[in-house]
């Protein structure tokens, strides 16, 4: 599972990043999180706000912090799709 | 209309604030708020617990009316409309939609990807950081409505003109490229309970004034410090509404500047209480939030500098006519 955030680096996306982290080690899953920056990668997803969260390369969020909870329930969701 | 100036002088003036903290400065410290030292302290905590409250009261409100409207909603409803009627639609939705000024660039390529003309993306943009719905009933607060709803006006003409002259210059070839190979997302709008909306509402506030705190405070200190402590020759030397370049001196000063609306208010009522033009205060508030220098320097990611001089230039003129226009006329809203 690749996680990326996507952002531009204010405080927004740092937060969703650190709950992120809560959230994989809560399930205790050992996944790769990347930060994306650059814009010309973040149009690639079609994102409109930042921060966005994408797992597998598909956008689950956008626009929002979400706490650390929310992420470890969607990333469940995403799990049992797989 | 007895109750409306009611409504207003104790909602938005909080004048019974103002007066329950002349008491506590009197009786509790002893001082006496005629005088430099309980005068300063008086403003400071009168303004700042003031602007706490409505900060916090119309956030919520405002809001609990922006989760009605999503960029993707928004860009939707743009997509219907063609001409200066979409660029009017763009200036007015971006007062109500939500969106911090890091989503600026992300936004831009979405709307642009969608086929919006970069015109209406501009007056969205534009009117976004200026006309501020918050910002705007805080103006009513300090000033009056008259001046508030000018605002307003000037703001939205503002970014429809600058949007259309941009489109009008066909300056679509000056976006960068990459900015138009991509595909367009639409999130699905999961239907939203009054629950989640009211959440989302408190979320914003807590976060809000956990960003601009600092600001509030330090504006408000200077505020007081204009307020009390500097006499009005030299404000009135440097800034006064008769000096033809007080306007230049405040727009170009404030475009470098990065500080939140909220922390300018009190700055600038501490200023026209010291014969600062109204003017030259408001264009001093506009170059800070429609121009500051972070925003222009992630915008010069998507596109190029011709488009983003043009920008600048376009929304500087804007502000220095806006300003000259109410040091003028000013007075008659007062």
């Amino acid at each position: 599972m690749i996680i990326k955030i996507l952002g531009s680096g204010c405080k927004n996306c740092a937060a969703l990043t650190e709950n992120t982290r809560e959230a994989l080690k809560s399930l205790n899953i050992d996944a790769e999180i990347v930060k994306i920056t650059d814009y010309a990668e973040m149009a690639a997803f079609g994102v409109m706000s930042t921060p966005a969260l994408v797992i597998d390369d598909k956008v689950v969020s956008a626009g929002k912090v979400l706490k650390a909870k929310e992420i470890a329930q969607i990333i469940e969701k995403a799990k049992l799709t797989d | 209309m007895f109750i409306l100036e009611w409504l207003n002088d104790q909602l938005l003036k909080m004048t019974w604030l103002s007066d329950l903290i002349k008491l506590l400065v009197e009786n509790v410290f002893g001082l006496d708020i005629t005088k430099q030292l309980g005068g300063s302290i008086h403003f400071f905590l009168y303004d700042t617990i003031k602007i706490f409250i409505l900060l916090s009261v119309l956030i919520f409100i405002i809001s609990y009316i922006q989760s009605f409207f999503p960029p993707e909603r928004t860009r939707k409803i743009l997509g219907h409309y063609k001409g200066i009627w979409a660029n009017l639609l763009g200036a007015l939705l971006g007062t109500i939609t939500p969106f911090c000024s890091c989503s600026s660039i992300p936004l831009f390529i979405g709307f642009t990807n969608a086929g919006l003309p970069i015109g209406v993306t501009f007056s969205f943009l534009i009117s976004s950081p200026l006309v501020d719905l918050a910002s705007v009933l805080l103006l009513a607060s300090i000033f009056n409505w008259k001046i508030a709803i000018a605002y307003v006006v000037v703001g939205v003409v503002l970014a429809v003109t600058a949007g259309t002259i941009i489109s009008k210059l066909k300056m679509e070839k000056y976006v960068e490229p990459f900015v138009f190979s991509n595909k367009v997302l639409d999130v699905e709008q999961a239907d939203l309970t009054v629950k989640d909306r009211a959440g989302f509402s408190l979320e914003q506030v807590l976060g809000i004034v956990k960003k601009v705190w600092l600001y509030v405070l330090i504006g408000v200190g200077i505020g007081a410090a204009i307020h009390n402590w500097i006499p009005r020759d030299i404000i009135s030397a440097i800034l006064g509404a008769d000096k033809w370049y007080s306007v230049l001196l405040a727009t170009f000063a404030g475009i470098p500047m990065y500080a939140d609306i909220f922390g300018t208010l009190p700055i600038a009522e501490a200023l026209v209480g010291k014969g600062v033009g109204l003017g030259t205060v408001l264009s001093f508030m506009m170059a800070v939030t429609a121009l500051s220098l972070p925003s222009i320097i992630m915008l010069k990611k998507v596109v190029k500098s011709r488009l983003l001089f043009t920008f600048v230039g376009i929304v500087t003129l804007g502000i220095l006519i806006i300003g000259y226009a109410f040091n003028i006329f000013g007075s008659f809203l007062m």
